[in-house]
């Protein structure tokens, strides 16, 4: 009984990491109607970032207190793959704008391998340790659970950013703004919306949100590659189609489930002798079957296609 | 003699496959290895373009395809071929060669009951969805592989080795010349038409009364026959498999080449086949570029010529609309 309650925590830490990343993909969905497939690896770059800012600057963030570090390097880093994000909107899909799905989607491909592969080029293809921005230590041991200060922390940081995400789809003009397009673009643009401007904003929301991902898991799993964003980014958007693509609560409904599953899985497959390694798999069986029986997912509305 | 012109140019292709398979031993063995790797990519590229040009699915997953017929045709060279071959009359070439043919055929069957299995669920979705659930299924069987036991038939994470090589130039280019006739024909085909028909508008085509599943399945059905039959081509060239060779990163390879040679344009595909497993060959001295550029000739092509290399040419493709 302990242990499965400390798989499901476990489960459930994970499963806000991929909380996070569906939210970028679900945005992106929900205004522009494509699978951005390099959302995994602005994830990666997230990460690097915080990396990189803490080599460059690790005396100055080991002299001031772990939460006001933790928060500059995630700041930085977010505004760091924004911009990215921006400029790969920029310069790979809004030339796409009006091609059909299908070419976007392939060129998604291009710029997720694209980045992989500059990023094996620029910092090598060996797993690097990541700086223990959060300290790992254990603060709770009640009861034959153990839970460390990195993971609540990754939790309440996670649930800070889906509430400020909310805020802004929901409070704010360019919120606003984002809702009218993914409607309908073409009406958006009658009443005032520079649609150009909104995706662009889209994109970056995104990408930070991507970013702030990779660095949470990162704190959790530490140890870093290009490659690190080729699964999690996979997962999550399997948790974005299972909560409904396009709707920000069923995103982070569906991160929760792929994390608990995932990790119930590997934790228990040893039990009845199926190898650890097929929990790889979960993921995507959990994809075919909510995509048979029912596409629009939990949360999402079903969409008529006319002719 | 226009309506046999495909009939006749299989013909001349499969007898030119046998010459050079005659004069091989005479071709120094780094060339005669590009052209097989070129063959097996037309096979490959020509069967993925059947469900992703012409047809209009997006598949991510041919190199699960191309696994499955690996491994089914390893395994069946491996356990079967020892007694298969004297029954067919002691160790001859006659023999060797039907037993590969089997064993081809089976990894091949393998594939094509894969594709029907995934391709009845999942072909009610269309689009980027299909393109998911493909990938996720290319996962699944890289996972599977990966995790059997290494003393069981697919041998683990370390794969197959010790597969005889059987492919010849003969084998490759004979079963290239043969997907690309039956690929090009069926789109030619009335019956092929639907294919088309799905592709360009999938609810149009319904209300027609053209049964879009079917045509859909039976798309991804034949092209993962023949994405199994290279793919024990493959193995039996290669000699070891494993489940690593056959990830996304191989499917994508197949996919550049049908962007590359223009979705739904078989001649296009062929070229792009031909000119990217050499352009393949130069880059394997700078292996860390090979990717990017890969991936930014996508990225390019999309952007500035979507609809590939070659203009659709009257014979291989369908006709261009007129107005």
């Amino acid at each position: 009984m302990e242990q499965f309650f400390q798989q499901l925590l476990n489960g459930l830490f994970q499963g806000s990491i991929y909380a996070l990343i569906a939210l970028g993909y679900t945005m992106v969905y929900g205004v522009l109607r494509f699978i951005n497939f390099a959302h995994g690896d602005v994830f990666m770059l997230g990460a690097f970032t915080a990396f990189g800012l803490h080599k460059w600057l690790g005396p100055t963030f080991a002299a001031i207190p772990w939460p006001v570090s933790l928060a500059l390097t995630l700041l930085i880093s977010m505004v760091v793959c924004a911009v990215l994000g921006m400029v790969v909107e920029r310069l790979a899909y809004r030339p796409l704008r009006n091609r059909p799905r299908l070419n976007v989607l392939i060129t998604a491909i291009g710029v997720s391998l694209f980045i992989e592969y500059t990023g094996q080029l620029a910092f090598g293809a060996t797993q690097r340790p990541f700086p223990e921005l959060i300290p790992r230590t254990a603060i709770a041991n009640t009861g034959g659970l153990t839970i460390s200060i990195a993971q609540v922390v990754v939790l309440a940081t996670t649930v800070l950013l889906l509430v400020g995400l909310r805020f802004i789809v929901m409070k704010t003009k360019m919120g606003l703004a984002m809702r009218a397009l993914s409607l309908n673009p073409t009406a958006s643009t009658l009443m005032g919306v520079n649609n150009g401007v909104v995706i662009s904003f889209t994109f970056g929301l995104g990408s930070a949100l991507a970013a702030a991902g990779g660095i949470l898991y990162a704190s959790l799993y530490p140890s870093i590659e290009p490659f690190m964003g080729v699964q999690p980014g996979l997962k999550a958007f399997v948790a974005a189609v299972l909560g409904g693509i396009g709707n920000i609560p069923g995103a982070a409904l569906g991160g929760l489930i792929i994390g608990i599953t995932e990790t119930l899985v590997k934790g228990y497959s040893q039990n009845v002798g199926i190898p650890s390694g097929y929990s790889e798999g979960v993921a995507f069986v959990i994809l075919i079957l909510i995509l048979v029986f029912k596409p629009s997912g939990l949360l999402g509305k079903v969409e008529r296609e006319k002719v | 003699m226009k309506r046999y012109s495909a009939q006749i140019a299989l013909i001349v292709a499969l007898a030119i496959s046998l010459g050079v398979s005659l004069v091989s031993d005479n071709i120094d063995a780094y060339y005669l290895d590009i052209a097989l790797n070129v063959g097996i990519n037309i096979i490959l590229a020509v069967s993925l373009n059947l469900v992703n040009g012409h047809t209009g699915q997006f598949s991510l997953g041919h190199a699960a395809f191309m696994a499955v017929g690996a491994y089914g045709a390893s395994i069946f060279t491996l356990e079967a071929s020892q007694q298969l071959i004297p029954m067919l009359g002691g160790p001859s070439a006659f023999a060797t060669g039907t037993a590969f043919l089997i064993a081809l055929v089976i990894g091949g069957l393998c594939a094509a009951i894969c594709g029907w299995l995934v391709g009845m669920p999942s072909l009610r979705l269309r689009g980027d969805y299909l393109a998911i659930v493909t990938l996720g299924f290319n996962e699944i069987v890289r996972v599977i592989l990966q995790n059997t036991s290494g003393d069981g038939p697919f041998g683990g994470p370390l794969g197959l080795k010790g597969i005889p090589p059987h492919s010849s130039f003969f084998w490759v280019f004979a079963l290239a010349a043969i997907c690309v006739y039956v690929v090009a024909s069926m789109v030619n085909s009335t019956y092929g038409r639907g294919f088309l028909a799905v592709r360009d508008d999938e609810v149009a085509a319904g209300s027609m009364g053209i049964n879009t599943v079917r045509y859909k399945v039976t798309a991804f059905v034949t092209g993962s026959f023949f994405a199994g039959l290279a793919g024990g081509l493959y193995a039996h060239l290669r000699t070891t498999i494993s489940p690593e060779g056959f990830n996304f990163l191989k499917s994508f390879d197949i996919v550049v080449i049908v962007i590359l040679g223009g979705m739904g344009s078989t001649a296009g595909v062929v070229l792009a086949a031909i000119l990217l497993t050499v352009l393949n060959e130069f880059l394997r001295d700078a292996e860390e570029y090979r990717m990017i550029v890969f991936s930014l000739l996508l990225i390019i092509m999309m952007i500035v010529r979507p609809q590939g290399l070659l203009p659709s040419l009257p014979f291989l493709n369908r006709k261009k609309k007129s107005a």
